[in-house]
């Protein structure tokens, strides 16, 4: 079966060479200390910054998609989102309904508020809706839930469990935490180091 | 006379320290060499009037107005792009200007006639340089400033134009605010330059207001179209094919 992300001997200046097979509906689950290189690979994955290697999707390789196409289907939630404009529904292009935002524990208000007045984990959690709205079919996420609290960490964990099951997403989840990573059930976990190496 | 009254400023600002002295000599001697320089050339150029020495004329002051382009920046673009993005934008704006007043306008004979062709490219040109300086040094600026909102966009499937468009908006409005501004205020808070000294000559007031009016749309078109070819391909140089944003290609 083509598997939803393939990621062959990627490297970047500060790390790989790295290389993966991410299923539909799986996850992989990348750890490893800081400056190992996660959050760049997940960058070079998602074509911000440049790289040697093979990326498909679907069997398909990143270079055949225009590049705006592909960041709409590889979603990258780096661990610090940006906002551009200073009211949180102007980051919206189809504003989320109110059951998107119950799902991850925010009032309907929150879209009305300036970003500034926002706690991080707010902002965290609006970043990912963000990226939600155009559908991509892989999820790179940067320590989603480092600035939540147990209860918003464990519905970040149920609404991407359902995105994995019910729509085939196949996700790369960056984490620390051991028990958070048992809680989520990778089909592989990757450790990234000063050498570079894939486990299980 | 007149350095006379330059002369005793200086020797004012060196008893009151403000340490502009020397920098201010040092400009007032430039400016009279300068134009003791161009006056000598306009003399040649203009007794020769062919159209060799025009454009040679009109490329030097192209190349050195790109050179001033370059200077005014704090990032500017690495490699042949830093001075080839400002000098291509004047040249695309200020010399179509300048042609089109030559050749519909005031149509003299023959169109590239010096006495017409240089001071009208000079106003132009002088302004225009300003404008894209103005626009690019904006522009790049903000792109160092706002690169992760740059990348944010990108990240959620935006284009790179689409990502880079406000930061076009306000190079362009950066680099249009002087001509505008002057504009608004010409007659009324200052007499423009080209219409005193044609005033101080003994021409006709209407006659100089004439002029001056067609020269300011003129200088406005250029600086206006100087600065949106700077913007836009500024803005489309600050990213790869990819459409990735490669900041590293500003110092």
């Amino acid at each position: 079966m083509i598997p939803r992300l393939e990621v062959r001997d990627l490297r970047g200046p500060y790390f790989g060479p790295v290389g993966f097979l991410l299923p539909a509906g799986g996850l992989v689950f990348v750890r490893g200390p800081s400056g190992a290189g996660k959050s760049r690979m997940l960058r070079a994955i998602v074509d911000l910054d440049p790289s040697e290697g093979v990326v498909l999707l679907d069997g398909r390789p990143r270079e055949s998609f225009p590049p705006h196409v592909w960041r709409r289907l590889v979603g990258l939630l780096p661990a610090e989102p940006q906002w551009w404009a200073d009211r949180a529904a102007d980051h919206f292009d189809r504003q989320p309904s109110g059951e998107a935002l119950a799902a991850l524990g925010l009032e309907p208000e929150v879209l009305q508020r300036p970003v500034a007045g926002l706690s991080s984990g707010e902002r965290q959690r609006l970043a990912l809706l963000r990226l939600l709205a155009n559908r991509p079919r892989v999820l790179l996420l940067d320590e989603p839930t480092a600035n939540l609290d147990a209860a918003n960490t464990r519905r970040v964990e149920q609404l991407i469990e359902a995105l994995r099951t019910k729509q085939g997403v196949g996700v790369v989840w960056v984490g620390h935490q051991t028990d958070q990573m048992e809680r989520l059930h990778p089909d592989r976990v990757l450790e990234l180091a000063a050498a570079t190496r894939s486990v299980a | 006379m007149a350095a006379c009254l330059v002369l005793g400023l200086a020797g004012l600002t060196w008893r009151l320290r403000v340490g502009t002295s020397r920098a201010m000599l040092v400009a007032a001697l430039r400016t009279t060499l300068q134009l003791l320089l161009v006056g000598w050339v306009l003399r040649f150029v203009f007794a020769q009037a062919r159209p060799l020495w025009v454009g040679g004329m009109a490329l030097t002051m192209l190349l050195v107005a790109g050179h001033e382009v370059l200077a005014r920046q704090r990032h500017r673009f690495r490699g042949w792009w830093g001075y080839g993005l400002g000098t291509v934008s004047m040249f695309v704006s200020s010399f179509s200007v300048t042609a089109l007043a030559l050749l519909v306008l005031l149509m003299p004979q023959p169109w590239y006639d010096p006495r017409y062709a240089i001071p009208l490219l000079g106003m132009i040109l002088g302004n225009t340089m300003n404008g894209v300086a103005l626009a690019l040094d904006r522009l790049t600026t903000e792109a160092r400033q706002r690169a992760g909102q740059i990348e944010a966009q990108l990240l959620l499937g935006r284009t790179a134009g689409e990502a880079v468009r406000e930061l076009r908006v306000l190079g362009m409005r950066t680099g249009l605010m002087p001509m505008i501004n002057a504009m608004a205020t010409a007659g009324i808070v200052s007499l423009p330059g080209m219409m005193t000294g044609q005033i101080l000559a003994g021409n006709p007031p209407m006659e100089a207001v004439k002029y001056q009016i067609l020269i300011m749309f003129l200088i406005t078109t250029g600086t206006g179209f100087g600065a949106l070819v700077s913007v836009w391909w500024g803005g489309r140089q600050l990213f790869d094919e990819r459409e990735r944003l490669r900041l590293e290609r500003l110092t």
